[in-house]
């Protein structure tokens, strides 16, 4: 729905093979559409010789026995169904006329998106795994403008689970909330700029997470597969077990242990078995994000990460729930700890170096806080850092209380590319000592 | 694949009812991708894919679907159960205002054939001419194909055979120096003039490398940095749906700013291995102007924002960007660039751009790759990775000093879904001071 209109309504349904071939050395991959016995036998024909013609040349030597057998069925949270068709309209149609409160507000978009997913991992030595997911996922977004400032706010949700999500998301009147604060936004001074406190709430801390956690722990990255494309690591493989992450306040862990988070499954696409792993304890960094694969190349315990965006792209290293633990602080105290800092939730901009260390994040939203005490919106707050010391400037982390599940649809990795989802749950947490700065 | 579309296209024509209109895309390929590391291969694979989009259009109403083509003999079936299924969603939607297709068939059809050998033997020749050297890297090669039909009788089609050789050589603490290798004939000798190239140029990178403190530095943007740069542009900086609603990166242009004179960007269909044709059916006209001697020229219009905001379509597809962009050259000749730079940043590559201010057009990003620390018109030391916080007014603004003569011809490597049929034509960029913060 977008200005009152109803956008037409899209169906997508997409299904394929991705055949693997293991053999002397060599690996190799064939993807096709065509599921008709001949198809596949073509496809596993085509893998095969991909097999043969790199076992001379691999990077890896591929083995075969490696591979795993696993046998199961997984279910992702599968909830309430979706009303009618027309409900759905009328929910979307509500919220969009709702945001039509000023002449300012130039655009108004509401949608819901409806996935579900089902994977089969079967291998010619008994292995058989089913896999289901489902994903409700609103969406809003509200656009304030006068004369050269344009503001706007969002509203985006990303968990596994049915209908009940829209609700739980606060869905329902979040037409008029959004313009409230796009306006509010166009209205606003620009974020100051000078060294200090931050308070970022969960869904940027999902971004800072993201970028300067989540990428660089990637085992591949450390062992150079990306650095042609999205690159590389400032963390080494020495560094674990020894290295300060962070603070001693920041625990990290991979999770696939909580159900209605985006990335949750029971197997990785690698057929290895998901459990929770912590990577840093107390600040400091214990496991990589690697697979099965990843960890033999490197010698290092890892994670059930092997994950591929669809049929046509084969599994690598990726992130999949990548949470930080709540700690024991109530929102209100780190407030309060704060002389002059700004709060800022909503991720509109990210950038940040091939080794995943110099970063500039954006964010839809800001506050001021001086004294302790919220004292006034800002528009275009921004703030940079480096990945190696921001962590250690992470003095208060926020308690279950203020502890959100998030997720993001789009991060690109691999050559191929691949985009696919990830979970990203976190509180509140508050660091010291930041550059922070406007726009303008 | 053609006469498999069009004879798709024709049955299920043959099954519409009175007052339907059919609208069906095909975007199809048969890639090679072979990823390197280390100089090896590290994955090997093929893909073949073909997703048929169909639009139903009934009274001022359309609901589209896409799915996933499998072996020929089912084709017809599992198009028809997508037809049934958008008649019945038809059934409950209101009239759609902004719906536009093109109702004056003009069917197209080209084809751009190439030479491409089997991929095993590519990889053969990558891993020799490597020779142990650490490249990494992805080889994707083969067919794309993008095929139009209505029934209202207009056919197109457009047929690439192309490969992208996307590459970097890697030398010690880190330094690196982006290659690659694109178009429709591979030629090996070719692959192995540039990377000897791109290791004499990694050699030079193996110097002790200059800190630069962060401020204003004088810098000479390569095309694959500018690529970059107008990448982020493209993200809404041309699309009329983004001018209409006041959130187009170039906004300010609506209020006084301006770039140099110098910036003319045109989208050029007519030089491009994009497909000449659009998903509502319109044809592409040869050029449009999107920035004319530093002013703004015209947006790239759909057919939906056309008919939402009484615009004129120049057939664009629903995103509105891009995908032949051209910029005009300069008269810099680019063998004179280190010595015009004088003192000041070479830079090769940009990296992981945004903006800082939207609305202001303000764009951070990082150096990667390749970048040079120049004296005296001499390279001295290479420069680790740098961050940029600056203004697209003062980049390409008042702070251009010229643009190269010479152009480089980029083919868009992403694979995101499928391979990319963009391309770029872009000159270098000398500016005047470009503002580092990290």
């Amino acid at each position: 729905m977008r200005q009152d209109t109803l956008l037409p309504p899209g169906l997508s349904s997409d299904c394929g093979a991705m055949l693997t071939a293991v053999a002397d050395g060599g690996y190799g991959y064939c993807a096709t559409s065509d599921l008709s016995r001949a198809g596949l036998q073509t496809a596993l024909d085509r893998a095969s010789a991909w097999a043969e013609a790199t076992r001379a040349n691999s990077v890896i030597a591929f083995n075969p026995e490696d591979m795993p057998a696993p046998c199961g069925e997984y279910a992702g949270p599968l909830g309430e169904a979706p009303p009618a068709r027309s409900a759905i309209h009328d929910l979307l149609a509500d919220e969009c006329r709702a945001a039509k409160i000023d002449d300012r507000i130039v655009e108004r978009s509401a949608a819901i998106h409806l996935f579900e997913d089902e994977r089969l991992y079967l291998t010619n030595t008994g292995g058989d795994l089913r896999q289901r997911f489902r994903y409700t996922l609103p969406w809003a977004r509200v656009t304030a403008n006068q004369g050269p400032e344009t503001q706007s706010r969002s509203l985006e949700h990303a968990q596994q689970g049915g209908f009940e999500r829209i609700a739980e998301a606060g869905f329902r009147g979040c037409g008029a909330r959004l313009a409230d604060e796009a306006l509010q936004l166009l209205l606003a001074p620009d974020c100051p700029s000078g060294t200090m406190d931050l308070l970022l709430m969960p869904d940027q801390m999902m971004l800072q997470i993201h970028e300067s956690i989540g990428h660089p722990l990637e085992l591949d990255r450390i062992l150079g597969d990306e650095r042609n494309y999205a690159g590389t690591s400032f963390v080494t493989a020495e560094m674990f077990g020894r290295y300060r992450y962070g603070s001693e306040l920041l625990n990290v862990t991979f999770d696939p242990s909580r159900a209605e988070a985006f990335a949750s499954y029971g197997w990785d696409d690698d057929g290895t078995k998901a459990e929770k792993v912590w990577l840093i304890r107390d600040g400091l960094l214990v496991a990589p994000l690697g697979a099965r694969l990843s960890q033999a190349r490197a010698g290092l315990s890892g994670t059930a990460n092997a994950r591929a965006s669809n049929w046509n792209r084969p599994p690598i290293d990726r992130m999949a729930n990548l949470n930080i633990e709540p700690g024991s602080s109530s929102l209100e105290a780190m407030i309060a700890s704060i002389a002059r800092g700004v709060l800022m939730r909503a991720n509109v901009s990210w950038s940040i170096d091939d080794a995943r260390n110099k970063f500039q994040f954006g964010c839809e939203w800001g506050e001021r806080i001086e004294n302790g005490r919220r004292v006034g919106v800002v528009k275009n707050p921004n703030y940079r850092g480096v990945s190696a010391t921001f962590w250690r400037s992470l003095r208060m982390v926020g308690d279950a209380s203020s502890f959100e599940v998030h997720g993001t649809l789009n991060c690109g990795k691999g050559e191929p590319n691949q985009a696919v989802h990830c979970g990203h749950a976190a509180p509140a947490c508050a660091f010291s000592g930041v550059e922070v700065f406007g726009g303008g | 694949m053609k006469a498999r579309f069009y004879a798709l296209a024709g049955r299920l024509e043959g099954a519409l009812r009175t007052g339907e209109t059919l609208l069906l895309g095909l975007d199809a390929e048969r890639s090679d991708f072979v990823r390197f590391n280390r100089g090896r291969v590290r994955q090997a694979g093929s893909v073949e894919q073909r997703t048929l989009e169909l639009r139903l259009l009934r009274a001022g109403r359309q609901a589209s679907a896409t799915l996933e083509l499998g072996e020929s003999s089912g084709d017809v079936e599992l198009a028809q159960d997508a037809l049934a299924q958008l008649r019945d969603a038809l059934e409950g939607l209101p009239d759609d205002p902004w719906l536009l297709i093109n109702e004056t068939p003009r069917s197209t059809d080209s084809a751009r054939r190439g030479t491409l050998p089997a991929a095993e033997a590519v990889v053969e020749q990558v891993v020799r001419a490597a020779g142990g050297r650490d490249l990494v890297g992805i080889y994707a090669g083969g067919t794309i194909v993008r095929g139009f039909a209505n029934s209202l009788g207009q056919r197109n089609w457009h047929e690439v055979d192309s490969f992208n050789f996307d590459w970097s050589l890697h030398g010690a603490a880190g330094r690196a120096v982006k290659g690659g290798n694109a178009g429709f004939a591979w030629n090996p000798a070719a692959f192995a003039e540039t990377l000897e190239a791109a290791a004499d140029e990694l050699a030079r990178s193996a110097a002790p490398e200059r800190s630069i403190a962060p401020g204003e530095v004088r810098a000479y943007l390569a095309p694959r940095a500018m690529e970059e740069l107008l990448g982020l542009l493209a993200w809404d900086g041309f699309s009329g749906h983004a001018r209409a609603t006041k959130q187009s990166p170039l906004l300010r242009m609506e209020h006084g700013a301006s770039l140099a004179a110098a910036i003319t960007l045109t989208e050029t269909a007519a030089d491009g291995i994009a497909p000449p044709f659009q998903a509502d059916g319109f044809v592409k006209p040869p050029a449009v102007t999107l920035i004319e001697r530093g002013g703004l020229g015209e947006a790239l219009v759909s057919p939906r924002t056309a008919k939402e905001y009484g615009l004129e379509t120049n057939g664009a597809e629903a995103g509105e960007a891009p995908e032949c962009l051209e910029l005009a050259a300069g008269t810099l000749p680019t063998d004179d660039v280190l010595a015009a730079l004088d003192t000041g940043l070479y830079v090769s590559n940009l990296w992981y751009l945004n903006y800082s201010d939207r609305a202001a057009a303000r764009i951070t990003g990082m150096t990667r790759f390749a970048t040079f620390w120049v004296e005296g018109g001499r390279i001295v030391a290479p420069v680790g990775a740098m961050r940029f916080d600056d203004s697209l007014y003062r980049m390409l603004g008042e702070n251009l000093e010229a643009l190269t003569r010479e152009r480089e011809l980029l083919l868009d490597p992403s694979t995101y879904e499928g391979r990319s049929t963009s391309s770029a034509r872009l000159p270098g960029a000398l500016l005047r001071a470009l503002r580092f913060t990290l």
